[in-house]
C-alpha cells in the first residue's frame, strides 16, 4: 500500500515547523513517530498534501523534573517512556502503559505528542494523561500556551490545538506522598487497541482516598475521565463496597459501541471490573 | 528527492518520491529483498530492519526519513561468516518457511545489544511485534538463547528442536 503523492519538508528548529504550518495551512500534517498516520495515509484514510517530518527538531524528547512538574518532551519515544527511571521512580503508570503500546520496533518510533495529538480514543495515553491532571504545551507563532487536558480531547480524532500549533511538551505533576498509579487494558493479542481500558492515579490520606483520578480508554468517542466515580470516591476510605460503586458509576457514564472487540454490555462490565482492578493496584503501589 | 543513506556499510544516494516506503526502498531501489513485507500494516514484523541500531518496521517508515542514517538488514549480517543468531535458526529450527526469519533476526539482534542474557519471558516480549506462522516460537526461542550464549562466549547448550 502506498500513500497518495504529498510534499515532504524536515525543519531543524521550532520555529521554521510553525512556518511551514502558517505557509501550508490545513493542507500539512506534522509526521512525529507516524506509526498512526503513516497507516492512514496508506489506507487513504487521509492524504494531507504536506508532511512536516519534526523529527530533526533537537529539544523535544526530554524527560526533566522542574520544581513540582514533570515535563515530557512531546516527542519523546515510547521506548523511553518505558525505561525512564526518573518516571518509573514517580509513576509507576508510564511503564505499565507503554509495555501494552504495540509492540517494540513501533515504541522505537511512537511519540507521546504523537498519542496525544492524533486524538484517538483508542490510544492509551490520553486516558493516562487524565487520570494524571496533565497539561499540554502548544506552541504557535504566537508563542506557548498551556491546555489543560480536560479541554483538549474535544472530538473524533479532534484536539484543542490550532492548525499552526505543535505540541511541544507534556507537563504533569510531581506525585505528593502516598501516590500510586497504575493502567491495564484489556486486548485480544499483545498491541491491540483496548477492548476497554483504565488508567487510576490516587492518593491516600491514611485510609481515606485524598484525591484520585480515572481516565478510560476506548468506551467513549473521546478520552473520558470517570468524573462521578471520582467524585464518589474522594474523601471516602476504599472499602470494597465503595470501589464497587465507582466501577458501577463508570460503566454507566461510559459509552462504548459494539464492534468486533465486544458488545457494549461487554464493554461497560469490563471498563468496571477494571476500574476496581486498578484502584486496588495502584492502591498497592502507594508510597 | 535526494537521499543519502548508508546500508549494511556502504553509501548509497538516491532521487526518490516522498510517498516511497522504506521497505520498498530497500528491495526495489537496492535489490535488497531479504527485508519482506508480509502485512503492510506494522503488524507482522516482516519487514523489521535496524535504522540507526534501532530495530523498526520498513513498512511504516518514509524512505525520505533514513535520509543521513544507517540502514542494517538481514544481508548484513553474514559479512564474517553466519552471523550467531543465523546459526542459532539453523541449529534448532528456527525458522520453516523462512519468511519471517529476517525481521526476527534483525529485532533479536537490537534485544541482545540491549540485554546480552534476556529470560526466555523477555525474549517471547522482546520478539512480540514479529508473527510466525510456521514453527511456534519456541525454536525461534531457542534460537535467540543459543545466540545469546554464543555472544556471551559461552558455548551454546545443545539442544534439540522441538517438533509441536
Amino acid at each position: 500500500m502506498i500513500a497518495q503523492s504529498f510534499n515532504y519538508e524536515a525543519p531543524h528548529t521550532l520555529t521554521e515547523a510553525i512556518h511551514l504550518l502558517q505557509h501550508y495551512g490545513d493542507d500539512a500534517k506534522i509526521l512525529s513517530g507516524g506509526h498512526s498516520l503513516i497507516p492512514m495515509m496508506k489506507l487513504r484514510f487521509a492524504s494531507p498534501a504536506v508532511l512536516i517530518d519534526i523529527n530533526n527538531i533537537p529539544g523535544l524528547s526530554d524527560i526533566i523534573i522542574d520544581g513540582d512538574t514533570i515535563k515530557i518532551g512531546a516527542l519523546t519515544r515510547e521506548v523511553q517512556l518505558e525505561h525512564s527511571d526518573l518516571l518509573k521512580e514517580h509513576y509507576p503508570i508510564f511503564a505499565d502503559v507503554t509495555k501494552q503500546i504495540a509492540d517494540p520496533q513501533v515504541r522505537n518510533r511512537g511519540t507521546l505528542g504523537g498519542n496525544l495529538a492524533h486524538g484517538d480514543a483508542a490510544n492509551d495515553h490520553p486516558a493516562v494523561m487524565l487520570a494524571l491532571g496533565a497539561s499540554v504545551i502548544a506552541t504557535g507563532p504566537d508563542g506557548s500556551r498551556s491546555i489543560d487536558i480536560n479541554d483538549f480531547f474535544q472530538g473524533f480524532y479532534t484536539t484543542a490545538l490550532e492548525q499552526n500549533e505543535v505540541l511541544t511538551e507534556i507537563y504533569i505533576p510531581v506525585p505528593p506522598d502516598h501516590t500510586g498509579s497504575a493502567y491495564h487494558k484489556l486486548e485480544r493479542k499483545v498491541g491491540d487497541y483496548a477492548t476497554a481500558g483504565v488508567a487510576v492515579v490516587l492518593t491516600m490520606d491514611g485510609d481515606i482516598c485524598k484525591n484520585i483520578g480515572i481516565g478510560l480508554t476506548n468506551v467513549n468517542a473521546v478520552p473520558m475521565r470517570a468524573l462521578r466515580s471520582e467524585e464518589f470516591l474522594k474523601g471516602k476510605p476504599l472499602t470494597d463496597q465503595n470501589v464497587k460503586e465507582a466501577g458501577k458509576l463508570a460503566s454507566e457514564d461510559c459509552a462504548p459501541s459494539s464492534d468486533l472487540r465486544g458488545s457494549e454490555a461487554y464493554k461497560r462490565d469490563m471498563g468496571a471490573v477494571l476500574v476496581r482492578r486498578m484502584i486496588a493496584s495502584a492502591l498497592s503501589r502507594v508510597k | 528527492m535526494k537521499i543519502n543513506v548508508t546500508v549494511n556499510g556502504t553509501a548509497h544516494e538516491a532521487d526518490i518520491e516522498p510517498r516511497t516506503l522504506l521497505v520498498h526502498f530497500i528491495r526495489e531501489n537496492l535489490n535488497l529483498t531479504g527485508t519482506h513485507i508480509g502485512c503492510d500494516t506494522s503488524h507482522c514484523g516482516a519487514c523489521t530492519i535496524l535504522l540507526d541500531g534501532q530495530s523498526v518496521k520498513s513498512c511504516t517508515i518514509l524512505a525520505v526519513q533514513a535520509n543521513d542514517k544507517t540502514i542494517q538488514t538481514i544481508e548484513g549480517m553474514a559479512a564474517n561468516g553466519l552471523h550467531p543468531l543465523q546459526e542459532g535458526f539453523h541449529e534448532n529450527h528456527g525458522l520453516h518457511c523462512g519468511y519471517c526469519t529476517p525481521g526476527m533476526i534483525m529485532r533479536a539482534s537490537e534485544l541482545l545489544a540491549n540485554n546480552p542474557n534476556p529470560t526466555e519471558d523477555e525474549i517471547r516480549w522482546g520478539i512480540s511485534g514479529n508473527l510466525c506462522r510456521c514453527t511456534g516460537y519456541n525454536n525461534i526461542v531457542k534460537s535467540i538463547q543459543y545466540a545469546s550464549a554464543k555472544m556471551r562466549g559461552e558455548t551454546p547448550a545443545s539442544t534439540e528442536p522441538q517438533f509441536v
